[in-house]
């Protein structure tokens, strides 16, 4: 790691001094406390501060979306776990929230508003592809000239949400060579994580999901699976090793590859 | 036509049409068992999607072969309809091919039209043959269609090999005897296929042709009406329910999991005791769903309007990888139990008890729990089902009415209530990471 991060705000401290955040970074349960994640945490709060935008985080105040439980059954859980997001974001009077997971994201913009949250909802990539657009960030490809790439999609991203350009759109800045998996956007094939199994064993069956997805991925020969979601990395990083193809592929956040393409992190 | 001949047709014409409108009420009224949903809004937004997906089979042509094939069938079955209107007048009014003397030489174009369609639908219907019997394509060979729903797949195959050759048999001998000057079989003019096929029967005399054409009219018809008994019980339901299914699609994001009002409203007023909270109209019986009546109508819908291709289930995760999960299998489990409990409908009234439920007796946990809500199942649908939603439906009931949940689940909700995240971390460390990365 270059450094310690320097600047991560809080929405208290902000507020404490009469002052809103331009955008709230909606960090996630997984971003905050799963290692593997918040090094992606890491590399996207310092694109942020490398392009001076008024951003905070809420910290301790952040609270599980509810994502899993609501995905398990359990939606007395949910609710009240939304009930306290919501009730905690427009008393900041939030209005718009960038977040690295697909599944907060989904929630946030999808399942928020009918309970009463109202806010303009961005995922990572998305927001990194306006940043590009809008001239606010410049990528530096050349450290990953030649390096083959290939964008496993997540769910609750593509089919759920139809992003399927931005995160590629993103990628293409790198100068490396973007290569399709067989099963890509619309026909992506899950990680293995979603709706809650990234709490429990798989149900029994001949094969983990996530080495059937690794194997798609190790089958176009890339030297890097770039992801946009903090379950799926951890889904494919298990299935690389698990392959012990740890040494040739390496699993990034797209947000950790544009951080290490402008020398952002190591 | 012998007057006599005209009763009979008139019978077994009324008998038919009484039947099936019987069945077709029967499963109108098993759909609106399923519990209030409201689609109908955005009405000519609703128009243009069922177009799309329902008459223009948008979702077909992502597998542009097996879509093209289908097509040949599906086009050659609609327009065979007007065919189909032609010989039901001519059998009550005793007329022979009432049509053509009023459309002339479109007559000759519409009926050349219908055999060329006809033939294209008898290649499609080989090939289909071919890759469910010969081939065994995978998904069409799936646990879940061992018995009656795999010989449903073949039996309507080879029908519509009769009907058409029914067709063609009919138009053929019809051609011939039009060139012997036989009477009442006036002038077509030159029907594309049946020119050439009339020469299969040269040399054949008048009386026999007249039997054949005969026969193979009456076997044309009465094949149709049997169909269109049959379909209400078949996977070919779809032919007809596509289209209101299409039209009903749900337009949120498919991210979107549907909200539970009434659990919303007591967590507010929990909360905060001084909360406007509205009040819910229609609260369901259960949270979540045991039956397919604790299901809403869109979903029961969705079953009948299932044409068992298998598409969802090839693209599960949890398929592909060997659970026992199939999307297929639930809508097909979803649609046998509504079939079933209208029958005890019928039998009982409305207030029968059979102790079976859609949960437990058809689906099991193990399969529900298999569901990484990853949509591709929705996504693949051809014709807008959406097995997910029913999956986390059934969910719902085994968690918050049956409390079973894995172990690990538990302990995942604990957290989640206690530390607000599904990991057991404090939640004041929860902003630690700014000093390790
Ligand atoms: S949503 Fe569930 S049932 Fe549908 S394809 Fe994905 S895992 Fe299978
Ligand atoms: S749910 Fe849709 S994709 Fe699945 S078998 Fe039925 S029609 Fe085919």
């Amino acid at each position: 790691m270059t450094e310690n991060l320097k600047n991560v705000p809080t929405v208290a401290e902000l507020f404490a001094n009469g002052e809103s955040p331009e955008i709230l970074f909606w960090v996630g349960c997984a971003g905050s406390f799963d290692d593997r994640a918040k090094k992606i945490t890491g590399a996207f709060i310092r694109i942020l501060n490398s392009i001076q935008i008024k951003f905070a985080v809420l910290g301790t105040e952040e609270g599980c979306t509810g994502d899993p439980a609501r995905r398990a059954g359990n939606e007395f859980l949910f609710q009240m776990l939304a009930a306290n997001n919501i009730a905690l974001m427009n008393g900041y009077g939030i209005k718009k929230i960038v977040t690295t997971c697909p599944h907060c994201f989904n929630i946030l913009k999808n399942e928020y508003p009918e309970l009463g949250g109202n806010y303009e909802v961005m995922h990572h990539t998305s927001f990194l592809q306006s940043l590009i657009d809008e001239g606010k960030l410049t990528v530096q490809g050349g450290a990953f000239k030649g390096k083959r790439i290939t964008f496993h999609d997540s769910c609750y991203l593509g089919r759920a949400n139809q992003i399927y350009e931005a995160p590629r759109n993103v990628l293409a800045k790198l100068d490396g060579a973007l290569t399709e998996m067989k099963s890509c956007k619309s026909k992506g094939l899950c990680c293995g994580a979603g709706g809650a199994q990234m709490w429990k064993e798989a149900e029994h069956g001949q094969k983990e999901i996530n080495i059937e997805r690794t194997e798609q991925a190790l089958e176009v020969k890339p030297d890097i699976i770039a992801s946009a979601c903090p379950f799926c990395n951890t889904m494919m990083t298990d299935g690389v090793k698990i392959k012990n193809k740890e040494d040739e592929v390496k699993v990034f956040d797209v947000a950790e590859l544009i951080a290490m393409a402008n020398q952002l992190m190591a | 036509m012998h007057i006599v001949l005209q009763v009979v047709f008139a019978i077994v014409f009324g008998f038919a049409a009484w039947m099936a409108t019987r069945k077709f009420l029967a499963i109108r009224r098993n759909i609106f068992l399923g519990r209030p949903e409201n689609l109908s809004d955005q009405k000519g937004r609703r128009w243009q999607h069922m177009l799309l997906f329902a008459l223009g089979q948008k979702k077909m042509f992502k597998k542009p072969i097996p879509a093209i094939l289908h097509l040949f069938i599906y086009v050659s079955f609609v327009i065979v309809n007007i065919e189909v209107l032609e010989i039901i007048i001519d059998g009550v009014t005793g007329s022979h091919r009432f049509f053509a003397p009023y459309l002339g030489g479109f007559y000759t174009f519409m009926i050349s039209m219908i055999e060329l369609l006809s033939v294209l639908a008898l290649i499609a219907t080989f090939a289909f043959l071919w890759r469910r019997n010969v081939m065994k394509l995978k998904r069409l060979n799936q646990p879940e269609l061992k018995g009656w729903p795999f010989k449903d797949a073949n039996f309507i195959l080879l029908m519509e090999i009769v009907l058409v050759t029914a067709i063609l048999t009919m138009n053929a001998t019809d051609f011939r005897l039009q060139q012997l000057g036989a009477a009442h079989y006036h002038d077509t003019g030159n029907l594309l296929i049946a020119q050439y096929t009339s020469n299969i029967f040269m040399g054949i005399g008048t009386d026999t042709l007249i039997a054949i054409e005969r026969t193979a009219w009456w076997l044309h018809i009465i094949g149709i009406l049997f169909f269109l008994n049959y379909i209400p019980y078949s996977k070919h339901l779809h032919i007809i329910l596509a289209f209101p299914n299409s039209y009903y699609v749900r337009f949120s994001e498919k991210g979107k999991m549907d909200n539970m009002p009434v659990i919303m409203n007591e967590v507010k007023t929990m909360l905060d005791p001084s909360a406007q909270v509205e009040p819910i109209a229609n609260p369901p019986k259960t949270f979540g769903a045991k039956d397919v009546t604790d299901l809403t109508w869109k979903h029961l819908m969705d079953a009948y309007s299932c044409t068992e291709c298998g598409r969802c289930t090839a693209a599960c995760p949890a398929n592909i990888t060997g659970k026992l999960l199939s999307p297929r299998k639930i809508m097909m489990d979803t649609r046998d139990r509504l079939e079933e409990v209208g029958k005890q409908i019928q039998l009982h009234g409305p207030d029968f008890s059979d102790n079976k439920s859609l949960l437990g007796d058809y689906i099991t946990t193990e399969e529900l729990r298999a569901c990484t809500t990853c949509n591709a199942c929705v996504e693949e649908c051809p014709v807008n089902i959406s097995p997910l939603s029913i999956i986390l439906e059934l969910r719902r009931y085994t968690i918050m009415e049956q409390s079973d949940a894995p172990q690990e689940w538990n302990l995942m909700f604990n957290n989640m209530e206690n530390n607000q995240a599904p990991w057991q971390f404090n939640p004041a460390d929860r902003l630690n990471w700014k000093d390790e990365v």
